[in-house]
């Protein structure tokens, strides 16, 4: 197995209970993995299921080792790796605020349209953008907005789905 | 099945009920006194619970957890909100370990004081999140039967394990409908039982190729119930292969059996370790590649193939990579192996098999639990093998404490039945032995229950004197008295030059007067021409005893694996040339 540290992407139903996501996240804590974002909502409001997202680094080992400990958590019902089988898409949604005026302003614009960025708020001296799409994409327009005025972000974190037909 | 309405406390009795729940450990306090109202009112009633007292609710924790491991029933107990809970907490950790069913009921502020601070109010569900194996605070009255069936369910399938369910008082006295167990489903947890049988055929086949075969087996076995060890019996013998045993699996094949070639790990066996270090298969049943086990791991087994079966997938691939992962019960999975031998007329590869016996039986020749007896002073280890060969006949219960005595227990006294053996190996809970014992003595009170322990372990929960007084419970303290904490002072001599920082006890108790300040009788021994005799009293004696049997102070544990060495690098005794411990094997502990 690779011995490479990437980011992998895990999703995991669950029963939605009381303190189910800090069983969850009390794991992954409490056996010394990490978390870069964890996302978590209701997706089966009949049978009560949640989702939750999760972006963690390690290598294929230490990840499938994570989620066979998640499968031990009672209220889990399924937990995979989307990244590891290649099946997985990922989409981020960002909040971006922007101060600045004269040129900066005028050019932050101008990338906003090439990321198909939406403007959501605006006044003489600020933007606010609204972005979807992958991580890495989010992470390049933030880098882009730096010199141009970032003012503060505000992230959702990964939510992923397997494509084509496949059912987790 | 009737939906009856009842009190909460009421739903609480009546679901030991449905479950054969008949005896339990607790301590009252505010939060479950409708609970213990309710006990109060079933006393006169043909089958009351039995309920006993314990003197700290560790001790309760404690005494479930050897009923349980005695007899294989779930163990129950009942605790008060905020302390009660706390105090459970170590208990339930070493259930967590050696996955034990305990199911733990705790009382709760009223809903209505949750988050408010209040007295004795504790977040009970989230301080033993991580050491049970699921929990729930019951916050409706009309889910608390459900939650209680789930909790039983829970508890005693797949790889059992402690739970706790947290009921706020107001809750205890709310009236709601009970539901009975058989209508009772939980949501999505499924252990599987059964493994593949395609791969226990990959499986069978390593085993008729193999060429130096061991079987490794461990708690697993003893927790899947009595066909697993009848099954696991059965497997051994018609394979012929040498078995070793974690310090959780004695008793599962009986000890002394000729393919049984004793315990494996730090302080196992010479033949045990070196069998696994040059074996070419490993069949693991039930055992979970521990690393008082393992020892340096990347010199682990380097040359086996690897059959692990584990009702677990989280344990398959956790610490060693396996070839043939069997997931499913073990009686289940023996079952199946067994059938599908026998249907392939399966064959056992001979004449290597009868070169490896012989390469055992070379290792079997240094002898290595060899020691030197001495005529003035008693060796711990001659102290347990006098009290094993005075007690063989019988059918002893054994707990233990933990440190050296632990281990010259494991070492020196064989058992022939699983159950038998009752000893906290993943935690490792000094205290854990008395009232283990207590619960050993009430599965079993016909039966002849020893805790053998140390003098500093006894210590830690001797309060529970008490509960075996008050309760009849004749239950037998062995203490290998050194005045150290014998395995801290151990390990200070071999990696620390010799500096005994703090693991000497200077202010002993006098243990006699101490047993008779409880009630209890003491004995005192310390020439080994007197043991046999006093030995003989104590199991006599009709009600608990407490042993003082002062040891030889300076007797390490031997053989020993040192921390960050493979099975191969053994110390086999003080004669034996020390090496210098590595700056990274001192890390490990």
């Amino acid at each position: 197995m690779s011995e490479i540290v990437s980011k992998h992407t895990v999703s995991v139903l669950v029963d939605n209970e009381p303190g189910v996501l800090a069983r969850v996240i009390g794991l992954i804590s409490g056996r010394g993995y990490n978390i870069d974002s964890l996302t978590v909502a209701e997706v089966d409001a009949e049978k009560h299921i949640s989702r939750i997202t999760i972006v963690a680094p390690g290598t294929e080992q230490t990840v499938n080792k994570m989620i066979s400990q998640l499968q031990r958590i009672v209220p889990v019902k399924r937990a995979a790796n989307v990244t590891f089988e290649k099946q997985g898409i990922e989409r981020e949604m960002a909040l971006v605020k922007i101060v600045s005026t004269g040129e900066k302003r005028v050019e932050s614009m101008r990338l906003s349209d090439v990321f198909r960025a939406r403007v959501i708020d605006t006044t003489h001296d600020s933007f606010v953008f609204e972005l979807n799409g992958s991580p890495r994409k989010i992470d390049a327009f933030i880098d882009l907005m730096k010199p141009l005025g970032l003012s503060e972000v505000s992230r959702t974190g990964v939510v992923a789905i397997a494509r084509g037909t496949e059912k987790m | 099945m009737v939906n009856i309405q009842m009190t909460g406390a009421q739903m609480v009795l009546k679901a030991f009920e449905d479950h054969q729940v008949d005896t339990i450990f607790g301590y009252p306090g505010g939060a479950v006194l409708p609970i213990y109202d309710e006990l109060a009112k079933e006393r006169d009633t043909n089958q009351p619970i039995r309920h006993y007292l314990v003197r700290h609710e560790q001790g309760a924790s404690h005494s479930a957890e050897g009923y349980a491991r005695s007899s294989g029933k779930v163990g129950v107990m009942l605790v008060t909100s905020g302390p009660g809970v706390t105090n459970s907490v170590t208990g339930l950790t070493d259930a967590m370990m050696d996955s034990i069913p305990i199911v733990c009921i705790s009382g709760q502020v009223p809903t209505h004081l949750i988050g408010t601070d209040a007295f004795q109010e504790c977040d009970a569900v989230g301080i033993t999140r991580p050491c049970t194996k699921h929990n729930w605070l019951v916050k409706d009255i009309n889910d608390l039967s459900r939650i209680l069936h789930e909790a039983f369910y829970v508890a005693s399938s797949g790889r059992p394990g402690p739970v706790l369910v947290d009921i706020p008082k107001d809750i205890q006295f709310q009236t709601g409908t009970y539901i009975g167990p058989e209508t009772v489903k939980h949501k999505s947890y499924r252990p599987k039982l059964k493994a593949n049988i395609d791969q226990i055929d990959d499986a069978l086949k390593l085993i008729v190729d193999a060429e130096k075969p061991i079987f490794y087996t461990g708690g697993g076995v003893i927790n899947s119930g009595n066909a697993a060890v009848q099954l696991l019996r059965e497997f051994v013998r018609l394979t012929g292969f040498p078995i070793t045993s974690t310090l959780q699996g004695l008793g599962a094949y009986p000890g002394d059996d000729s393919q049984f070639i004793g315990m494996l790990g730090m302080h196992g066996t010479y033949e045990a370790n070196m069998a696994m270090n040059e074996c070419d298969l490993m069949i693991n049943i039930g055992a979970r590649f521990d690393d008082r086990i393992t020892g340096k791991i990347d010199e682990f087994s380097p040359n086996s193939k690897k059959i692990h079966i584990d009702i677990d997938p989280a344990s398959i691939n956790k610490i060693v990579k396996v070839d043939v992962p069997l997931i499913g019960d073990v009686a289940h999975v023996l079952e199946d192996s067994i059938k599908l031998w026998k249907s392939k007329v399966y064959k056992i590869n001979k004449p290597p098999l009868k070169e490896w016996w012989k390469t055992i039986d070379k290792w079997k020749e240094k002898d290595s639990l060899k020691f030197t007896s001495d005529k003035n002073t008693i060796k711990p280890q001659y102290a347990i093998q006098r009290l094993y060969e005075l007690t063989k006949d019988k059918d002893v219960f054994v707990t233990t404490e933990v440190g050296q005595h632990q281990m010259w227990a494991a070492q020196y006294y064989k058992f022939s039945k699983p159950n038998r053996w009752i000893t906290s190996g993943g935690l490792g809970t000094m205290g854990f032995g008395l009232p283990a014992a207590i619960g050993a003595q009430v599965a079993h009170p016909d039966k002849l229950v020893i805790d053998i322990a140390g003098e500093a372990s006894i210590l830690m929960c001797i309060q529970e004197m008490s509960t075996a007084i008050q309760h009849k419970l004749p239950v037998k303290i062995f203490i290998i008295n050194n005045q150290y904490m014998g395995m801290v002072r151990q390990w200070q001599e071999l990696l620390h030059d010799k500096r005994y920082s703090h693991s000497y006890t200077d202010a002993l108790p006098d243990f006699v007067k101490l047993a008779e300040a409880y009630g209890a009788k003491g004995i005192r021994v310390q020439k080994p021409n007197e043991l046999d005799k006093a030995i003989n009293e104590m199991i006599e004696y009709e009600g608990p005893v407490i042993f003082d049997c002062v040891v030889e102070q300076n007797e390490n544990v031997y053989p020993m694996i040192p921390s960050g060495k493979a099975h191969n690098e053994m110390l086999l005794g003080d004669e034996t040339k020390k090496e210098e411990i590595s700056d990274e094997g001192k890390v490990l502990v």
